[in-house]
Parts: structure tokens; sequence; C-alpha cells
């Protein structure tokens, strides 16, 4: 669906995207996870053949953006980061205006319109005002809205950022839904949960490259250890405490309020530290995250 | 239901009506919103100002028709430039702030894109809008005024609207590419202070522009406006002088040519970066 070679993307002189290259295939939900600026909505709207690349190669769906961008654009849908929902009109027309947009037949475009408000639950809103709905339920609008022409490839620029739980957790079974119905998803997250929930297979973006890759498994087994014991030992002395287990685990990490050890085998970690007369107040093993992968590559610092 | 692509034929590259053609619901539904405001701005306004300077400052006026470029009366004389620089005033409005609106506020343009929409497109749709708006405005305009007796002929008035469509359509590119171009509404002041307003009072729309001496009126001369005020006045006043005719219809679409190539590369490096 879609192939990338040393894609890159710049600025003036600021380089955003430095080179990646990507393979999604047919039917797979695809996840680009990345802190702020690590050049992911850049390679999103390359994707959505917007943006003109500025070196390497792209393909979409076999076809070059330069040359096809609304041919592509044609078999796409699209849901930007910030919505771009239409607040004047109500809730069907930005459905049906949109999809007038792709030449659709009227007809068609009214009965998908109302089969998609069913699909993400806004059918009694059809006449409501765009400005008086809830962040949720314009999200779900902008995700009904990007479906209207049937789309080979679904983009999803941080589908979830702003929404609360509730709204989340619907999102996500829509989104699931739509992977079981064949659509190749590809979206972009910092969220952690969010990309184990959806995707099959990620790449971890940082500072414009791609720094790892891998389905979630494959990432949690290549860049941390099996389990996570945290090991609190009070204000002030985690850094000591840390001094004192690091050569149990296969990396160590003091953060101001515990410890992390990493290790294949977390309670043996305890075992042991509490066999050097350590008693830390409190203890915890756990299985490693993506969110452990992704701050070991990324890092800790903010980036903003 | 079928939420995977299967039956649709989406249609990616069109022809450049197609694309255009596509938007048509949406500005038809802009156009229902808006038109109730629109008949105060584009009607009622421009009546009072003939009402006022037209027949009750006119009344105060007599000069000889040779003064006043040939027309018989001071209400004859300033119709034709009364809705003439009223048209570029429509055409000014529509592409200021709604065209930035489009960009910055509500981003309708970056939705329109994501389509199989091109900036061309995009382009030729608004445009069209406000074609039809100032196309509109200008028919209703001339049809109050014909009862005032200020045509001399049934054809002239029809020609007359017809350049004043080309006023607007002058304006309204080459006002298009300058608000694509900005990053903020501050501009817009600038353009109506020094651009718009100095047009309106200096362009031969109240007064001949022999009046402005040697110098000015060959400034005025140059002004877009001043082109299409002419053509306006000539064609309502029977008094064609063909030749000339011909120049002012030139400049104007030359204008209109070169407003609609930098309103296309500037939106395109705008949305498309």
């Amino acid at each position: 669906m879609i192939t990338a070679r040393g894609l890159r993307k710049s600025f003036g002189a600021f380089e955003a995207v430095k080179g990646i290259d990507v393979d999604v295939r047919r039917g797979e939900a695809f996840g680009f996870l990345g802190p702020n600026g690590a050049g992911k909505s850049s390679t999103m709207r390359m994707i959505a053949a917007v943006s003109p690349i500025t070196g390497g190669e792209l393909r979409i769906l076999g076809m070059d953006p330069d040359h096809d961008g609304p041919t592509i654009r044609g078999r796409l849908g699209v849901c930007p980061q910030e919505d771009t929902l239409d607040n004047e009109l109500n809730v069907f027309d930005n459905l049906y205006i949109y999809g007038r947009y792709f030449g659709l037949p009227k007809a068609l475009v009214r009965e998908r319109a109302d089969q998609l408000l069913e699909f993400v639950q806004l059918t009694e809103k059809r006449k409501a005002k765009v400005e008086d709905l809830s962040g949720g339920m314009k999200r779900r609008l902008t995700i009904a809205r990007s479906l209207i022409n049937s789309p080979d490839l679904l983009l999803l620029d941080e589908p979830t950022t702003g929404l609360d739980p509730q709204a989340r957790h619907l999102l996500w079974d829509q989104l699931f839904r739509l992977k079981h119905a064949g659509v190749t998803l590809v979206l972009t997250t910092h969220y952690m949960d969010e990309a184990e929930q959806l995707c099959d297979r990620l790449v971890v973006m940082d500072k414009g490259l791609i720094v790892a890759e891998g389905s979630p498994r494959e990432l949690i087994e290549k860049h941390s250890t099996r389990e996570v014991a945290e090991l609190r030992f009070g204000v002030g002395h985690n850094e000591t405490g840390a001094e004192r287990v690091a050569d149990l685990g296969e990396r160590i990490e003091a953060l101001p309020d515990r410890v992390l050890v990493y290790s294949d085998d977390g309670e043996e970690v305890i075992a042991k530290a509490h066999e050097r007369g350590l008693e830390p107040a409190a203890v915890l093993v756990r299985r490693s995250t993506l969110e452990d992968v992704f701050l070991a590559l990324t890092g800790r610092t903010l980036v903003d | 239901m079928d939420l995977a692509g299967k039956e649709v034929a989406v249609h990616g590259e069109t022809g450049a009506w197609t694309g255009a053609l596509r938007q048509f619901d949406y500005w038809w539904t802009v156009f229902k919103r808006t038109w109730r405001a629109g008949v105060i701005s584009s009607f009622v306004a421009p009546l009072f100002y003939v009402v006022a300077m037209g027949v009750l400052l006119g009344g105060f006026i007599e000069a000889d028709p040779d003064q006043l470029e040939g027309a018989t009366s001071y209400l004859a004389f300033i119709v034709p430039g009364l809705v003439a620089s009223h048209a570029m005033q429509i055409a000014v409005g529509e592409t200021t702030y709604p065209v930035m609106g489009a960009i910055k506020w509500h981003k309708t343009y970056y939705a329109m894109l994501a389509t199989p929409l091109q900036v061309r497109d995009l382009v030729n749709a608004n445009l069209g809008f406000v074609m039809f708006r100032v196309a509109s405005a200008c028919a209703v305009f001339m049809l109050v005024l014909a009862p005032f007796g200020v045509f001399e002929s049934w054809w002239g008035p029809v020609l007359a609207w017809v350049s004043q469509v080309l006023v607007g359509m002058c304006f309204a590119s080459l006002v298009f590419a300058y608000t694509v171009r900005m990053r903020s509404e501050e501009g817009f002041g600038v353009l109506y202070r020094l651009g718009v307003v100095p047009l309106t009072l200096f362009s031969g729309a109240f007064f001949p522009i022999a009046n402005l001496g040697p110098v000015l009126e060959w400034v005025a001369r140059l002004t877009p406006l001043w082109h299409g005020v002419n053509l306006s006045r000539m064609f309502s006043l029977d008094t064609v002088d063909w030749p000339l005719a011909a120049v002012n219809v030139l400049v104007l679409v030359a204008l209109t040519a070169v407003g609609w190539r930098l309103s296309v590369t500037g939106l395109a490096k705008r949305l498309e970066s």
C-alpha cells in the first residue's frame, strides 16, 4: 500500500524527515510513534499526497504522489490532527458536501452519509450544528467523513489526542471494526496503549529518523526486558538504592520516585534486593510495555 | 455495511471544470447562508448612495454634458461609476476575510485538498462564487436604476453590466492572490486604506478624471478601476469609443489572468508545503 525509500522532507534549512524506509501492507494497522517533532505529521502529510517530498522515493497505492496526487487522494481517507470540519454546516451536510468533492453521485453520498452516521453513533445528531458537538463527537464525525469515499487506506493523525477515556475506547472499537472490514490503517500517536491496542506493526521515530521497527511484541522483546521491577526507596533514597541494585538488571533507571530494574525475572530482582538487606517501601513487578521501549529509545527529555 | 473500498469508483484527476463543479454543493450552502446579509450590502447600501449622491447632491450640480463625459445629468454620470466601484467592493470583501478564513480559521481549504480536488479547483470555484455574487448584485442594481432614466439604450446597460462583472473578477483574482500571501488580517487594513478607498474616490466614479489635472489624470488612467468605470459609463451613456473600450477590456482581462495565476501559485505554496 505504501512504500518509502530514503524519504526526506525539509522546510528551508530544517530537516523534519531525514531519510526513512517504510512498507505498509494491505489490511494491516501500521503506527508511527514518536515524541513531538519526530517527523510523524510531516510523514503523514507526504503520504496523504498533499505535501511534496523533498527527497527519496514514495509510492502510495503503487502511484507517485507527484504525478497522481488527485487519484491517490481519491482512494485515501484522511483524519487530520486538527479538526477541519465545517462549523457552519450541520453534521449530515459535513459528510454530504465532502462526499461530493470526490465526484460521487448525490444519492450514493446521502446513503453512505447515513450509514456512516450510524457507524459512528451520531445518527441522532444528524441535524445538529458541528459547533454544538463534544470533542469526541467531532472526532467521530471526522472519521465518518474520512470514510465517505470507501477508502482503501485510512490515515489518522493522532486520532484520540484530547479525548476522554470513554471517547477513546469508543473510537478504538470503531477503528478495530474498520480494520476487520479490510481497511488498511496508518496512524500516528504518542499514546503507547493506543499503539499496543491498534497496531499490528509500528515504527518509532525520533528526530526525523526511524529508530525501531516491528510488532509491539517484537519491539518489547528487542528493546526491553520481559519484566520490570519497580522499587520505591522513598524520596531522596532512590539514587543510593539504585547504586546497590545496579548489577541485578540489564538496565537500571533511577527516577525521583522510584528505581526501575529491567530484568527477565522481576521477582528474582526483588528477592536479591532483600538478600542485600535493602528494604524498599514498596515493590512492584510488571511486564515491560511499549512505553518502556519508547522511553528507552527516545529518552525522557522533553522535546517541544 | 461496506466500510472497505470496493463498489465506488472514485475519479481522481479531473478537468478544470469538473473539479470546480464538485464544490457546487458547498458554495450553494454558503450562498443560502449568506444571501440575506448580501441583500443589504449589495442592494440597499448602494441604493442609498445613488439617492444621496446622485439625486440629492446631484441636484445641486449643473454641468454641461461635455464636462460630464457625455452625461446629461450628474445622476446619469455617477450611476455607472458607482456600480463599477460597487463591483470592486463586493469582490474585495469576498476575497479578503472569507479567503483567509478558509485557510487559517476554518481550514476549509485543507479539508478540500485532502480529496481529489486540486488547488486550481479551489481557486476556480471560489472565484466562480465571487463572480456570481458580483454579477447578481450588479444585475439587480442596474435593474433598480433603470427607472431613473439614466441609460441611453437597452443594450448599453447589458454591456455595462458585463464590464462591471469584469471589474469584479479583476479585483477578486488580484486580492485573492494578495490574501493567500497574508499571514494575518492586518494586511487588509492597508489594502482598504491604500487601495480600495483611494480607488473608489479617485478613479472617476464620482467626478471626471479630467478634473484631476493632467498628471493625476494619467495616474487615474493606470488604475484598474478606472478602466471598469470608463467601460461601464461609455456603455450606459452610449458614448462608446470602441478602440478605447478594447484597451479597457484588455487591461481588465490581462490583470484577471495575472491575478488568477498568482492566486494558484500562492495558495499552492501556502497549503502544500
